[in-house]
């Protein structure tokens, strides 16, 4: 996995009120005349360190908790054996066949539009797009996929950003059968990257690098770009950065927010008595390329899934509301979704998976400290 | 499939709790199994420094530099020990040693003034200035009546720390 390195100029940039979270047992003494006991009583800063090991919210956001092993006895177990030799045996194959077929005809009708109708954009645009949805729902259908949308359909408009929760890959490819929206990913390698430079391409994709710094300003920029432009698709963006377990939300990133557009949220739920969605790309120690492949032959195994899609109401800037102030909103819009799934909200930054947290939130703790030491020692 | 505690045996839940004087009752030995093994994640036995930083609410910890050294390759045995002074369970005595452990970094026995400096530098940064650390302490050294250049030891923390209400207690969640 890649070494945990501290990018404070990343993380700096979008974490309102993280104390507001985070215990501050320290800070409650009464204002009392400072004692040497009051100094040498480090329990609550121990006590906090203490808790944090023992159970962190950060940790529980990307833990996959495995299903109740339900076939342990005489009578269960030959029924679940059935199950198996039902999903590997017959499902599998089925499924396998229908997606095949999805692609062959995906395949036949995508490269000759592709190639023949380089002269009229217009229109080869609107059938790469229903081509692209096309192979979505093969897709979703290859998974027994059980979809269901509730709200208003997305509709592609200009000044519009689409803002959804994060699960897994296969997020983006539920919402793109309904609608064909831009997505900005990171570039895989492998099969996957293939099809994202060649399919992706044609319904309009950003490509951002995680460990690169100056990516962030280049990004923001094709971003603004592309929701100002009139004839593309309206832009998806999972603004957690990261794939969490569809039980908690991590902090959302301002980028999307900062577009001059409407902010479309979308709520995204999974029912885990089917399948579990989540792609705990923590746990894969292979490359992203052979862990891709395995969650979509473990949903190719399994018997459903299973999930709902809320598209809740778009946000606007306010009359009156600067660009700065919409932007700030952006937690809101995360409760909203949160609230909707049914999902925890946590106050950590999903990149910490990959980096360390800023110095900035010790040194707040410290500063708290410092005032109260210093305030009681003036106390008679 | 099936849960992490086929992994430990009864003996070995055993011998923990014994290790620890028994402060975790034996589920709460298998949750902290659980997430040992979860924090643990090349499986090398033991939580590497690497490991606890990935846990932000632990890196953000003023202390957590001095926890360190107390921690660093601690095996589950060892990590149920140094968590036991936590438990509900746990005695005054042990959480005030426990307290005495963190301060005594070279672990002779003996606190001196650098000792509590260095532990109140941690808590308070660059916030406040060397000097007025130093000052602050001799104050309330004298008024406890000690003098700047008294060395603590562990029955001075006792005297210092043991009527009050010390609240060091976390929850080991069991499901």
């Amino acid at each position: 996995m890649s070494k945990l390195t501290t990018s404070s100029s990343e993380l700096d940039l979008d974490h309102p009120n993280i104390e507001d979270y985070l215990p501050s047992d320290s800070i409650q003494q009464p204002h009392a005349k400072l004692r040497l006991r009051d100094l040498l009583d480090i329990s609550p800063t121990l006590t906090e360190a203490a808790g944090a090991i023992v159970d962190d919210s950060f940790t529980r956001c990307f833990k996959s908790n495995p299903p109740e092993p339900w076939n342990w006895n005489i009578y269960l177990f030959p029924l679940w054996c059935l199950g198996v030799v039902v999903r590997y045996g017959i499902l599998f194959p089925v499924r396998v066949l229908v997606l095949t077929l999805g692609w062959i005809i995906f395949l036949s009708c995508y490269i000759p539009v592709h190639m023949l109708l380089k002269g009229h954009d217009k229109l080869r645009k609107r059938l790469e797009r229903v081509l692209v949805e096309l192979i979505c729902s093969f897709f979703v259908a290859s998974w027994t996929g059980v979809v269901k949308y509730h709200g208003p359909r997305p509709c592609a408009r200009p000044k519009q950003v689409f803002v959804a929760n994060h699960t897994s890959m296969i997020d983006f490819i539920v919402l793109e059968q309904m609608t064909a929206f831009a997505v900005i990913m990171q570039k895989h390698p492998g099969w996957v990257g293939l099809l994202q430079s060649t399919i992706l391409e044609s319904v309009g994709c950003i490509w951002f690098n995680r460990s690169e710094a100056k990516d962030r300003e280049i990004v923001a920029r094709k971003l603004r770009e592309h929701v100002e432009g009139t004839d593309n698709n309206p832009l998806l963006i999972f603004p957690e950065g990261t794939c969490v377990n569809n039980h908690y939300t991590v902090m959302f990133k301002k980028g999307a927010f900062e577009l001059g557009a409407t902010v479309c949220p979308i709520a995204i739920k999974y029912n885990k008595i089917f399948v579990d969605a989540f792609w705990n790309s923590r746990k894969q120690e292979f490359s992203i390329q052979t862990s891709f492949t395995t969650h979509l032959l473990q949903l190719m195994t399994s018997w459903a899934v299973v999930c709902d899609v809320w598209y809740l109401e778009p946000q606007n800037m306010k009359p009156g509301e600067t660009a700065i102030e919409f932007a700030e909103r952006f937690d809101m819009v995360r409760s909203i979704i949160s609230v909707r799934a049914g999902l925890k909200m946590v106050p950590w930054d999903g990149y910490l998976k990959y980096s360390r947290p800023s110095p900035k939130h010790r040194e707040s703790k410290q500063q708290s400290f410092a005032e109260s030491v210093l305030r009681r020692l003036e106390e008679k | 499939m099936g849960n992490t505690s086929s992994m430990l045996t009864q003996y070995d839940i055993e011998e923990v709790q014994e290790h620890c004087n028994n402060t975790f009752s034996q589920q709460e030995i298998v949750s902290l199994y659980q997430r040992f093994c979860q924090l643990d994640r090349n499986s090398g036995g033991f939580i590497s420094a690497d490991e606890f930083l990935s846990v932000p609410e632990f890196a953000v910890n003023p202390l957590s530099q001095r926890l360190f050294r107390m921690i660093d390759g601690l095996n589950f045995k060892e990590f149920v020990a140094f968590l036991s002074a936590f438990s509900s369970r746990a005695t005054l005595q042990h959480k005030v040693e426990y307290i005495f452990k963190v301060y005594d970094s070279d672990g002779n026995g003996k606190v001196a003034f650098s000792d509590l400096l260095d532990v109140l530098r941690d808590l308070t940064g660059q916030f406040i200035s060397e000097q007025q650390r130093e000052l602050v302490l001799t104050q309330v050294l004298e008024e406890a009546g000690y003098k700047k250049d008294s060395i603590l030891v562990l029955s001075d923390f006792m005297k210092i720390l043991g009527n009050t209400g010390l609240k060091m207690e976390v929850e080991v969640p069991v499901d």
